[in-house]
């Protein structure tokens, strides 16, 4: 290990940035979108870059390569690549100060993918679809390497082999559609090591992926650390993952950097307000509310309203033109799952598990392909709404309602939000204009937005006022079921919490039942009486919250609750994970 | 109850525009005006239509009054600044008279400048008598002759001495409007059938997928060519008119008809409608109310690209002699005149209607290319 005697004998550090500033002019002025940044990247080190979504992280690592998108400009500042530290240095000072080069010159050209690499978020769509996997590896080799073909492609095939993608000898023949998600980020971390880079940026990299496969993922930026000593400068905005991987956290703010300090300072003396919020929000996820155990003491649990009996969902499947039956794919299989009255059942599952489906077999907005849907009106009457047809689902569509993912796309940008709010009342026609506008006012002030938004575009809001417009919708003509799919999975953890009270509170009023649907263990625990597992379209296990958390009995649910990571970085490294292997 | 929505504002936040009350529409006016190629294309092709509205009165002559004495005049700028024989000046609108000589033995005509004598023009002057939209009798004109008996050429004369100017001006209105009649004929066709393949997918979609393929594939002009040339020769010019844009735009609705399918496939996903479907909304109501003000601005650019395709397509026509024909003036009918090499080396000013189609045709394609970028106003605003 020479490269380590060199760096642990002077000064470590290989990447500095001083006063950075990264600013987007446009025709409303110019926005500051990294403020004054200055950070530090030690070799064999991880620094991550924490802050909640339009904090300036991204822009900030994307201004250290100059590929910030237009018409961001970096317009001040140093970004000092210290080449003599590194393992590839020469033995005289080198530095090179990266803001200083032409961003289409060739020698940036050079750094970029040689000392400085970078994963990005989505590893679909970072990688070339028309291209082999070890074409776009060995490209990355050769463009900085004069190598030939031939032995790019066997050192293509050892670094298949060192991301541990299975049978190297085969995926480097194969197209990234042909890769899951998890071994596509593979294939992205492959192709930023192909020159043994100095500093590995990751911008993201785990937040598209499933739990179980973030956590394999981590392991392997890790181990690769371990080997090469390499720097890592890691942006995320999930404090489990900071807590797992972190030595160095610098937390961003409004693209200023407000604290930065040793990961177990940080956690355990936070200094900036800020940080101490950020880090409150974490930790009060992942117990049960205090609100609703409170509420759950004056109010007992009802009887089943909702009930999914052995419902399937087969997507795709028919009759082809000339006979023979096209075979579809099943999304939920024979699921049995009850919603009680006044109770909040979290449904869990990775993405394609079908929890999403299920969700909406259950609201009938979709047609369900076997199995029964029993709902229990106000007046007591059970009854089927598996068969009924769009007309007579009106009424039962009033009673359940939804509060969708993505605040986003579920608001019509060609309406107001007093339209939008005010929609299912008008279509009901019980009450007159005037009627319907007092309520809206209402229920705006119920979810804690101005009375003002009556008269805004959906565009003028964030994701976190967006979502309450949407549970302003939802609960507008008085329901007693609300089923919210991902409801703030779009949101950072600091409005999570509030959304989710506002919920908790709402259903104390309003004497509502909840169905939330899930990837997050922690959000589910915080709101949650009891909870279903789902996995490939089965239900694998149900029971009550706190019980199926700290003592899964079906193997996948311990691999899953194993894989989540936990916002302390004392525990790091002692839980064990459990891996799940369906048997077949 | 506790409501802590108060959140921390970013103080990088730039300063709240009106735009957050601002509509649909008007979010599309204000990334629309930045476009400026799309402004000089919306200013072109407003004063194109007024042009085509007020043809009779900006007209100077009408269009098909001959003159034996000025065939292929060639065209004359107007001079503003009259001087006179004593050094004197004044501001009157003129043009120098041209004598035709004929060259003895080629009998090849020739226009020289008369010095001595100047034509007078008047604004607002009485000219050849009209009736404005078929209706309204009147005699002014923009810009005429001070003495109507004279005559002045600002664009030539043609092989009859008819005045090239007027004649323009009067194919504006013909050619102009046969775009907008074909493309509302093709729109409804394109709404209908684009938006019934969308909306009910499976195999109608199928169905009326496959029919588009078949239009498109079909070759455009030998189809143009058929259809026109089974139109009865003793159709009055109007009926073959009509006739026309229908062929026109039996053949242009497929575009149409894709587009709108595009973006109903689209939309139907988005979750705010299925939210209007679970507000209890009717499918007509899911439709008109909230699928319809999202394609609309998609749906006016896609028209406004498609009207200068029927103009290409109706000046195509004429040109081969298939489309419209005398006593109908268009540009096509107008360009006919300049099929022969003799008109080019003869009188190159025949040309001037191919401008005003080229013109038109691009002006309407920076204005369409505007609105395509303008219709959908978030798209742009990521960067706020």
């Amino acid at each position: 290990m020479t490269a380590m005697a060199k760096t642990a004998a002077t000064n470590s550090t290989v990447l500095e940035l001083r006063n950075l500033i990264t600013e987007f002019v446009t025709q409303r002025g110019t926005f500051r979108a990294v403020d004054d940044v200055s950070l530090e990247l030690h070799a064999g080190k991880t620094l991550c870059v924490v802050g909640e979504s339009g904090s300036g992280k991204s822009v900030m690592s994307r201004s250290i390569l100059q590929i910030v998108d237009p018409p961001g400009r970096v317009t001040g500042g140093q970004a000092l690549l210290h080449r003599h530290r590194t393992a590839r240095g020469s033995d005289f000072d080198e530095t090179i100060d990266l803001l200083q080069l032409d961003p289409k010159s060739k020698a940036i050209r050079n750094l970029r993918g040689r000392d400085i690499a970078m994963i990005f978020q989505e590893p679909m769509s970072s990688l070339s679809p028309v291209h082999r996997i070890g074409d776009q590896v060995g490209e990355a080799i050769r463009l900085h390497e004069a190598v030939s073909k031939k032995e790019a492609r066997e050192r293509t095939l050892e670094l298949l082999r060192k991301v541990e993608i299975p049978n190297p000898g085969k995926a480097i023949d194969q197209f990234p559609f042909e890769f899951s998600g998890g071994m596509r980020q593979r294939a992205m971390i492959a192709m930023a090591l192909a020159c043994n880079p100095t500093v590995l940026i990751a911008d993201e990299p785990t937040t598209a992926l499933d739990v179980t496969i973030q956590a394999e993922i981590l392991d392997l930026i890790r181990s690769i650390q371990d080997e090469s000593d390499m720097a890592v400068m890691f942006i995320t905005h999930d404090m489990g993952v900071v807590a797992e991987i972190a030595d160095e956290i610098a937390v961003m703010r409004f693209g200023k950097v407000v604290e930065t300090g040793d990961v177990y300072e940080i956690f355990e003396k936070p200094q900036h307000p800020y940080t101490q919020r950020l880090l409150n929000s974490v930790r009060e996820l992942d117990h049960p509310s205090a609100r609703r155990l409170e509420m759950r003491e004056t109010r007992a649990i009802g009887e089943p309203i909702l009930v999914s009996d052995g419902i399937t969902k087969v997507f795709g499947s028919g009759k082809r033109w000339f006979g023979g039956e096209v075979k579809g794919f099943k999304a939920v299989n024979t699921a049995n799952l009850e919603l009680r009255k006044g109770e909040n059942l979290g449904v869990v599952g990775e993405s394609g598990s079908g929890k999403t489906t299920l969700g909406r077999c259950l609201q009938r907005v979709y047609e369900v392909t076997d199995g029964r849907v029993l709902y229990t009106n106000e007046a007591g009457q059970e009854r089927d709404i598996a068969g009924l047809t769009e007309d007579q689902l009106a009424e039962p569509w009033r009673d359940i309602r939804t509060v969708f993912q993505d605040p986003f796309s579920s608001l019509n940008p060609r309406m107001t939000i007093g339209q939008i709010i005010g929609e299912p009342l008008v279509v009901e026609g019980k009450l007159t204009g005037q009627q319907i506008r007092d309520r809206v006012h209402e229920l705006l002030e119920l979810v804690g937005l101005p009375a003002s938004a009556y008269m805004r575009y959906p565009h003028a809001f964030s994701g976190g006022q967006r979502q309450r417009v949407s549970i302003a919708r939802a609960i507008a003509p008085n329901p007693r079921v609300i089923i919210a799919d991902e409801a703030t999975s779009a949101l950072d953890v600091s409005i999570r919490t509030q959304v989710l009270d506002l919920l908790l509170d709402l259903q104390k009023r309003f004497d509502l039942s909840f169905i939330l649907i899930s990837h997050d263990i922690a959000v589910i625990r915080y709101f949650c009486d009891r909870i279903a597992v789902m996995y490939r379209g089965q239900i694998v296990e149900t029971g009550d919250t706190e019980t199926v958390c700290q003592k899964p009995q079906h193997a996948y649910t311990q691999s899953l609750l194993s894989a989540v990571p936990v916002a302390d970085p004392r525990v790091r490294g002692q839980k064990q994970r459990v891996r799940y292997q369906e048997a077949t | 109850m506790p409501m802590n929505s108060k959140t921390e504002t970013d103080p990088r936040a730039l300063v709240q525009s009106p735009q957050d009350f601002a509509s649909q529409w008007s979010l599309i006016w204000i990334a629309f005006r930045r476009h400026r190629l799309a402004m000089t294309g919306a200013i072109i092709v407003l004063m194109l239509y007024v042009v085509a509205a007020f043809s009779e009165f900006l007209a100077p002559f009408n269009p098909n009054a001959t003159s034996a004495a000025d065939v292929y005049h060639p065209p004359q700028m107007i001079r503003f600044i009259d001087r006179h024989d004593d050094g004197g000046w004044s501001v009157r609108p003129h043009v120098r008279s041209l004598t035709a000589e004929r060259d003895k033995f080629t009998l090849k005509t020739t226009y020289i400048v008369n010095p001595d004598e100047k034509i007078y023009l008047q604004f607002f002057g009485k000219g050849d008598p009209y009736r404005l939209w078929g209706v309204i009798p009147m005699d002014r004109h923009f810009l005429t002759t001070a003495d109507p008996s004279e005559r002045f050429y600002m664009f030539g004369a043609d092989r009859l001495g008819r005045d090239m100017l007027s004649r323009t001006i009067y194919g504006t209105r013909i050619s102009m409007s046969i775009g907008l009649v074909g493309v509302t004929l093709s729109l409804a066709l394109g709404l209908i059938l684009g938006g019934v393949s969308g909306f009910y997918g499976g195999r109608v979609d199928m169905i009326i997928q496959r029919i588009v393929e078949l239009v498109i594939s079909l070759p455009t002009i030998p189809i143009w060519l058929g259809m026109s040339a089974a139109l009865p020769q003793d159709w009055s010019p109007l009926t073959r008119y009509f006739a026309i844009t229908v062929i026109l735009s039996l053949v242009a609705w497929t575009e149409l008809a894709r587009v709108v399918r595009g973006r109903f496939l689209a939309l139907r996903t988005e979750d705010f409608v299925t939210a209007a479907r679970l507000d209890g909304c009717s499918r007509k109501r899911v439709i008109f109310r909230h699928m319809m003000p999202s394609m609309v601005s998609h749906i006016i650019a896609s028209v406004t690209l498609a009207i200068p395709v029927m103009i290409i397509a109706e000046t195509s026509l004429s040109f081969l002699g298939l489309g419209l024909t005398p006593p109908i003036i268009s540009w096509g009918v107008l360009l006919k005149e300049a099929q022969n090499v003799r008109s080019i080396a003869q009188a190159p000013w025949l040309f001037i209607p191919g401008g005003a189609v080229f013109l038109a045709v691009l002006a309407l394609n920076f204005l369409g290319d505007g609105l395509r970028d303008a219709a959908d106003p978030y798209a742009q605003d990521t960067h706020q």
